[in-house]
């Protein structure tokens, strides 16, 4: 009989997906600070990241996917970019998960610049084929900028969770 | 007995496996997702009921979670109105100095502009209904630039409708729903509105790329923009009224004219959406398809030509009377344009027509003249929009002006009074009915 723990999907994928989403939420706020806009980081790749890390679950994929959708539905961007877009960064991600694995802080947050970047590089070259135009590489750096910043959030989920799971160490 | 003590408790499924599965059935619901949206048609059928219905929950949300930003700033405007008063107070009277005289010259030139079509016998825009709006949702990134407005279908709001800020245009409504509507912004990646530059007429199409600053692609003309040229709607192909102020033209970093938007001179918070009506969408198609099929031309069958003979004055006056008819130019043109000529104190060249200019005098004079009563004189005096100076939508009053003299001899089909849609105020001036 399995020993294995096993993790309530509830804890590990329906909180921080609510969160990710209550976040963009906020963040849609029509607001302006000395009159500039507030930045719009991608709150879900945190949660992809840490998904991917802390183990391969089958109800992960379908979570990105609906974050992606109520993102695009928040956004009022083309349904299924941002889903398609995050899965692609998680299905990078769980192929080379075994390389992740108990890697330090610093290469962690290397592999989630990485990870963050073929999402919006992959965004971009969505947005090329659907709209026949060049996204603003400064406002895609923008973006690309304050998700990077978002990866305490992501080590922090891993750091809960990532020893839930032993056989997944 | 649970499931983990019996015999298939000990069933090893290869997890790696079955999340990679996982992914791959996600992604396809996505790539499909993804290939049927059609979020820029601007036609409510596509705008699909998911879109709707998020956008009929977001706007109650999205209201609530925006109420502390306002009150904020509503507190913010009221301490900094009671420190500042004084200095308010003398700004606001110098501005309603400036203003005294802008309203003689705008009185004078209104009374000049009736009078001018009522020579040319131009058929104006109606006043456009307009609906106020506050914005409660805002979504700024590079892929996706949107707003979701707080009025809806009850307020009169379809899919189309242009949506200006207290500065200028905004974006254009792509899709509505009971109490919200979602504008798509001009910086979207996917906006394209059809503009013109106030100085030249030049005609170009403005592009959004998710940046500040969108681009003017499809510039005609020679040198047709110049640094800090007013950019307005053009109107071409009916989508939104002309005249509506859009921004200033800027040479981007990447060598490329983009425009600096007149709607980022502040928050784009409360916003008023045009609820205006493409002509193809007022003129009643049916109607035009039942008029009657002219009859033919008297004696038109029973004269023949012969094809070698030599023509003789009284066989071609008969059998070719639409080759004199049907002439682009009609010779009431020339009346009209000498009527302009006379009417007109200064040639109208690019020049004589400064962006925004302080009046000297509060006599009319000619250079704060609106582009409108140019374009309605260069209407009737350039009925080939072949230059770069010429007006292609502008031209249609022209057109529709020599249509008496032709419809009843050519026997062509009236299609010009619904395109007959001159330069009018711009829209943001005229009040809300």
């Amino acid at each position: 009989m399995s020993q294995a723990r096993t993790l309530d999907p509830t804890r590990w994928i329906g909180a921080p997906m609510l969160q990710a989403l209550a976040a963009t939420l906020v963040l849609s706020v029509p607001l302006r600070v000395w009159g500039l806009q507030l930045p719009e980081p991608v709150f879900a790749m945190p949660a992809v990241f840490a998904w991917a890390v802390i183990r391969p679950s089958v109800l992960a994929p379908f979570g990105v996917l609906i974050m992606g959708l109520a993102m695009d539905l928040l956004w009022g961007g083309a349904l299924g970019f941002w889903a398609l877009n995050l899965l692609i960064a998680y299905g990078v991600l769980l192929a080379g998960r075994s390389m992740m694995a108990g890697q330090s802080h610093t290469i962690l947050w290397i592999w989630y610049g990485v990870v963050a970047g073929i999402a919006v590089l992959s965004g971009y070259l969505l947005v090329m084929l659907d709209d026949r135009t060049m996204p603003s590489l400064v406002s895609v750096a923008w973006q690309y900028g304050w998700t990077v910043l978002l990866f305490p959030f992501a080590y922090r989920l891993i750091d809960m969770y990532e020893d839930a799971d032993v056989r997944f160490r | 007995m649970s499931f983990r003590d019996s015999q298939f408790g000990e069933l090893k499924v290869p997890l790696t496996w079955t999340a990679a599965v996982a992914l791959i059935v996600a992604a396809v619901v996505a790539v499909a997702l993804l290939l049927t949206d059609r979020r820029e048609a601007f036609r409510p059928e596509t705008y699909g009921e998911a879109r709707s219905t998020a956008d009929r929950v977001l706007a109650p949300v999205g209201s609530a979670l925006s109420a502390p930003v306002r009150w904020t700033g509503a507190g913010v405007e009221a301490v900094r109105g009671y420190f500042f008063a004084v200095s308010e107070n003398r700004r606001l009277k110098a501005e309603l100095r400036e203003m005294r005289q802008w309203r003689d010259v705008a009185l004078a030139l209104k009374n000049e502009n009736g009078r001018f079509r009522s020579l040319l016998g131009l058929k104006t825009d109606p006043p456009i209904p307009m609906v106020a709006a506050r914005v409660v949702s805002d979504a700024r990134g590079p892929f996706a630039d949107t707003r979701v407005a707080n009025a809806g279908v009850e307020a009169g709001v379809a899919a189309g409708n242009p949506v200006l800020s207290e500065y200028g245009l905004v974006g254009r409504v792509i899709g509505v729903t009971k109490g919200a509507s979602r504008v798509l912004m001009l910086t979207d990646a996917a906006s394209r509105t059809p503009v013109m530059i106030d100085r030249t007429n030049a005609r170009a199409i403005l592009s959004g790329d998710g940046g500040p600053n969108p681009r003017l692609d499809y510039l005609r003309g020679q040198d047709p923009v110049r640094e800090g040229d007013r950019v307005l709607s053009s109107g071409d192909g009916g989508l939104m009224p002309r005249g509506l102020p859009v921004g200033y033209a800027v040479k981007g970093l990447d060598g490329r004219w983009r425009v600096a938007l007149s709607s980022d001179k502040g928050p784009i918070d409360f916003v008023r959406v045009l609820l205006f009506q493409d002509f193809t969408q007022t003129v009643d198609q049916h109607q035009l398809d039942r008029l009657p099929t002219p009859p033919p031309t008297p004696g038109a069958a029973s004269v023949t030509v012969p094809p070698s003979a030599p023509p003789t004055a009284g066989q071609t006056a008969a059998p070719k009377p639409a080759a004199v008819t049907l002439s682009p130019k009609p010779q009431p043109t020339k009346p009209e344009a000498a009527k302009s000529e006379a009417a007109k104190p200064a040639p109208s060249s690019p020049a004589a027509k400064p962006a925004a200019s302080k009046p000297a005098a509060v006599t009319v004079s000619p250079k704060p003249q609106s582009t409108k009563p140019e374009a309605a004189k260069s209407e009737a005096a350039k009925p080939a929009p072949s230059s770069p100076a010429a007006k292609p939508a502008a031209s249609k009053p022209a057109a529709a002006a020599a249509k008496p003299a032709t419809k009843q001899t050519t026997g062509t089909k009236p299609h010009a009074p619904p395109k007959a849609r001159p330069a009018s105020p711009p829209a943001a001036e005229e009040p809300p009915v």
